[in-house]
C-alpha cells in the first residue's frame, strides 16, 4: 500500500509540473506579453526598458523555472495586472465559494444517482427506470449554461420561488447546484445502474438469495456495496469536469467563485490570475483523483495488486 | 456503456422475468430514437448546406422599425418572420439556419482534428508500448487533470478568436479521449494472427498501423467521434456565449443566446430559440451516435 501510494505521489507532482508549463508557455503561444502589458502607442525603447525590468528578456525557459521557483517555494504567482493584488490572495477569497458549490453538486448528484440508479436497476424497464433514461438522454444534450438560464426564467422570474444571482443563503446554492449537477448526473447514474445489475449476476448474490436471506437484506448488504465502488473512483475523476462546469455555472449564475474569476481574468487578458488558476484547479484535480484512487484501494484489494 | 450491454445480456440468460414483449418495445424505441437522430442531423446539414435557399430572409439584414418581433403565432408577430426578429430586427429564423453552418464547420473540423492527433498517438502508445507507451500515457493523464474549458478558453484568448482558432483550440483540448481508446484497442489488436502475420511479413510499421489496425479501429472512433461532435458543438456556442466565439455579425447560436440573454425576461424567443438549435442539434447527434453504437456492439447484436 505505502509503494502504491508513493508512486501515485509522484505521478501526481509530475502532471502538475506538466501543467503549469503548459498554462505558462500558453502566453508565449502568440504575442509578446510585454505588448499586452503596454499601452499600443509605447515606443520601442519603452518596450525594452519594461522587458528588462519585468524579466521579459530572458529566455523563455529561465522565466518559467523563476516563476516555478516563485511559485513553489512561496505561492508566489505574481500580481494582477488588473488589481495589482497578489493572484493567490485573490485566488484563496474565491476558493470557498467554489468548493462550497462543488460539494454541493457531488453530494446532490450522488444522492440522486445512488437512489434512482439502484431502483433502475431492481425494476428494469419500469417507468422509473424509463423516465431516468430519458433524463439521462436529455442531460447529455443540454449546453450547461442554456439549462441555467432556462431554470432562472422559470424559477427565479415567473414562479419567483428561488434567487437567482449570488451566494448569500442555502437557497441561492439549489439552482446553481441543479445546473452543475445535470453535467455529470446522467453518467453516474447510469454507472450505478448498470453496476448494481452487473453484481446482481454473480454468484455471491445467488448464494445470499439461496441461504433465504431478504431480498432487502441481499440487495443493502450485499449488492449495494459491490456497486458504488464504482462510483468513488468515478467521483474523484469527475472533479474535473465539476470545476470546469462550475467556469460555466458561476458565470451564469453571478456565484463569485474561482470559476467566474477565470473567466473575467481570461477575458481582461489578466494573465497572471489565469495560471494561478489553472495551477490550482490542477492541483485540485490531481487530489481528488489520488483521494478517490487511495479510498477505493483501500476498500477494493484487487486495485492494489494491479 | 459496454459494462450496461454486457450485464444486460447475462441477465437475460439468468432471469426471465423481464418479459419479451417489453424488450422488443425497448428495442423499437431505440431504434426509433436512431431514426430521430439521423433525422435532425439530415436536416441539420441540409440548412447549412442550402442555407441561402432555405432561409427565408437575409440574416444579416437590419430593419429597427421591426426589432423584437414575436413569433408569428403570438400577438403582433409577422408571418414574414417565422421566429420573430432580434434586437436589431434580423429576422431569428434565417439567422438559426445559417447559425448551422459555424456549428457544423467547427464540430466536425475540430473532431477530425482530434481524431487526427488521438489516434496517431493512441496507436504509436499501443503498438510500441514501453517508454512510449508511458510518455504518452502521461501525457494524456495532464491533459486529463488540465480543466479543459480553461484551456479552450485560455488558448482562444491567446490565439484571439477566429473560426480557425476556434477549431484549434477545441481540437488540441479535446483529443485525450481518442488516445484512450485508440491504444487500448492496439494493445488488444497486437496480439492477433493477421497483425502477428503481417508483422512476419516484413511490412513496414506505417503499413502495418494504416492499413491493418487503424481500420479496425474505425467503429469505436466513429462512435467516440459523433459524440464529440456534440460536445464541440456545444462548446463553441459556450466560447460564443462568453464572448470569445465568432464576431458578429456572423450568426452563431451561441452567440445569438448571449445576446438574448438581455431580454430575457419580455423577449424570451431571442434566447429560446437558438437554445434549442444547440440542443436538438446535439440530442440528435447523441441519439445517432447511441445507436451507431448498439449497431457496432456485438454483445448487444447478439441479445
Amino acid at each position: 500500500m505505502g509503494s502504491y501510494i508513493c508512486r501515485r505521489l509522484f505521478q501526481s507532482v509530475a502532471v502538475c509540473l506538466v501543467i503549469s508549463a503548459i498554462s505558462f508557455f500558453l502566453l508565449f503561444l502568440n504575442t509578446d506579453p510585454a505588448l499586452l502589458l503596454l499601452p499600443p502607442e509605447a515606443e520601442i525603447e519603452d518596450i525594452n526598458v519594461f522587458k528588462k525590468r519585468m524579466g521579459l528578456d530572458r529566455p523563455v525557459i529561465v522565466q518559467y523555472l523563476d516563476f516555478l521557483r516563485k511559485a513553489v517555494l512561496s505561492g508566489d504567482f505574481g500580481e494582477s495586472f488588473v488589481t495589482k493584488m497578489p493572484a493567490l490572495s485573490m485566488i484563496a477569497e474565491r476558493f470557498p465559494a467554489t468548493l462550497e458549490l462543488a460539494l454541493a453538486t457531488i453530494i446532490f448528484v450522488n444522492l440522486v444517482a445512488v437512489s434512482v440508479g439502484v431502483i433502475s436497476a431492481i425494476k428494469r424497464y419500469s417507468i422509473v427506470d424509463n423516465i431516468a433514461t430519458f433524463f439521462a438522454l436529455m442531460g447529455q444534450a443540454m449546453p450547461l449554461y442554456w439549462l441555467g438560464i432556462m431554470l432562472i426564467i422559470i424559477f427565479g422570474v415567473w414562479l419567483r420561488w428561488l434567487p437567482i444571482s449570488g451566494n448569500q443563503s442555502f437557497a441561492h446554492l439549489i439552482l446553481p447546484t441543479i445546473t452543475l449537477g445535470s453535467w455529470i448526473l446522467p453518467i453516474n447514474m447510469r454507472l450505478v445502474r448498470s453496476g448494481m445489475l452487473e453484481v446482481l449476476t454473480q454468484d455471491y448474490i445467488r448464494t445470499a438469495r439461496a441461504k433465504g436471506l431478504t431480498e432487502t437484506k441481499v440487495l443493502t448488504k450485499h449488492a449495494f456495496k459491490n456497486a458504488v465502488i464504482s462510483l468513488i473512483t468515478v467521483s474523484g475523476m469527475q472533479f474535473g469536469l465539476l470545476l470546469s462546469g462550475a467556469v460555466v455555472t458561476e458565470t451564469v449564475f453571478a456565484w463569485p467563485g474561482l470559476g467566474r474569476l477565470a473567466v473575467s481574468s481570461i477575458l481582461m487578458g489578466d494573465y497572471p490570475v489565469v495560471q494561478a488558476i489553472v495551477v490550482v484547479f490542477a492541483m485540485c484535480v490531481v487530489l481528488a483523483n489520488l483521494g478517490a484512487d487511495i479510498c477505493s484501494a483501500l476498500i477494493d484489494p484487487r486495485i492494489r495488486l494491479e | 456503456m459496454l459494462l450496461e450491454y454486457r450485464s444486460l445480456q447475462n441477465s437475460l440468460e439468468d432471469e426471465p422475468e423481464v418479459s419479451r414483449f417489453s424488450l422488443l418495445c425497448r428495442k423499437v424505441w431505440q431504434l426509433r430514437l436512431g431514426t430521430l437522430g439521423g433525422i435532425i442531423i439530415i436536416c441539420l446539414v441540409f440548412a447549412a448546406i442550402f442555407a441561402p435557399v432555405v432561409a427565408p430572409q437575409d440574416p444579416y439584414s437590419q430593419n429597427i422599425m421591426k426589432r423584437l418581433m414575436p413569433p408569428c403565432w403570438m400577438a403582433g408577430g409577422l408571418s414574414e418572420h417565422l421566429l420573430g426578429t432580434d434586437h436589431l430586427g434580423r429576422d431569428i429564423l434565417s439567422r438559426i439556419i445559417y447559425g448551422s453552418r459555424v456549428s457544423l464547420a467547427v464540430g466536425i473540423s475540430a473532431v477530425l482534428l482530434e481524431v487526427a492527433i488521438g489516434v496517431a498517438l493512441g496507436l504509436l502508445a499501443g503498438y510500441y508500448g514501453g517508454k512510449v507507451d508511458s510518455t504518452i500515457s502521461f501525457l494524456v493523464n495532464c491533459m486529463m487533470g488540465f480543466p479543459f474549458i480553461l484551456l479552450t478558453l485560455s488558448l482562444v484568448a491567446v490565439l484571439g478568436p477566429s473560426l480557425q482558432n476556434i477549431i484549434i483550440a477545441l481540437g488540441v483540448s479535446g483529443w485525450p479521449v481518442f488516445t484512450r481508446v485508440a491504444r487500448i484497442e492496439t494493445i488488444r489488436l497486437r496480439e492477433r494472427e493477421f497483425v502477428l502475420s503481417a508483422i512476419a511479413l516484413a511490412f513496414s510499421v506505417r503499413r502495418l498501423l494504416i492499413r491493418h489496425i487503424l481500420p479496425n479501429l474505425m467503429p469505436s472512433i466513429l462512435v467516440i467521434a459523433t459524440v464529440e461532435v456534440a460536445r464541440a458543438i456545444i462548446l463553441e456556442s459556450l466560447l460564443s456565449f462568453l464572448g470569445l466565439g465568432i464576431k458578429p455579425p456572423t450568426p452563431s447560436w451561441g452567440m445569438m443566446l448571449a445576446e438574448g440573454r438581455d431580454y430575457m425576461l419580455n423577449q424570451w424567443w431571442l434566447a429560446a430559440f437558438p437554445g434549442s438549435a444547440i440542443f436538438f442539434a446535439a440530442l440528435g447527434i447523441n441519439l445517432l451516435g447511441d445507436a451507431l453504437r448498439d449497431l457496432m456492439d456485438p454483445y448487444l447484436r447478439k441479445a
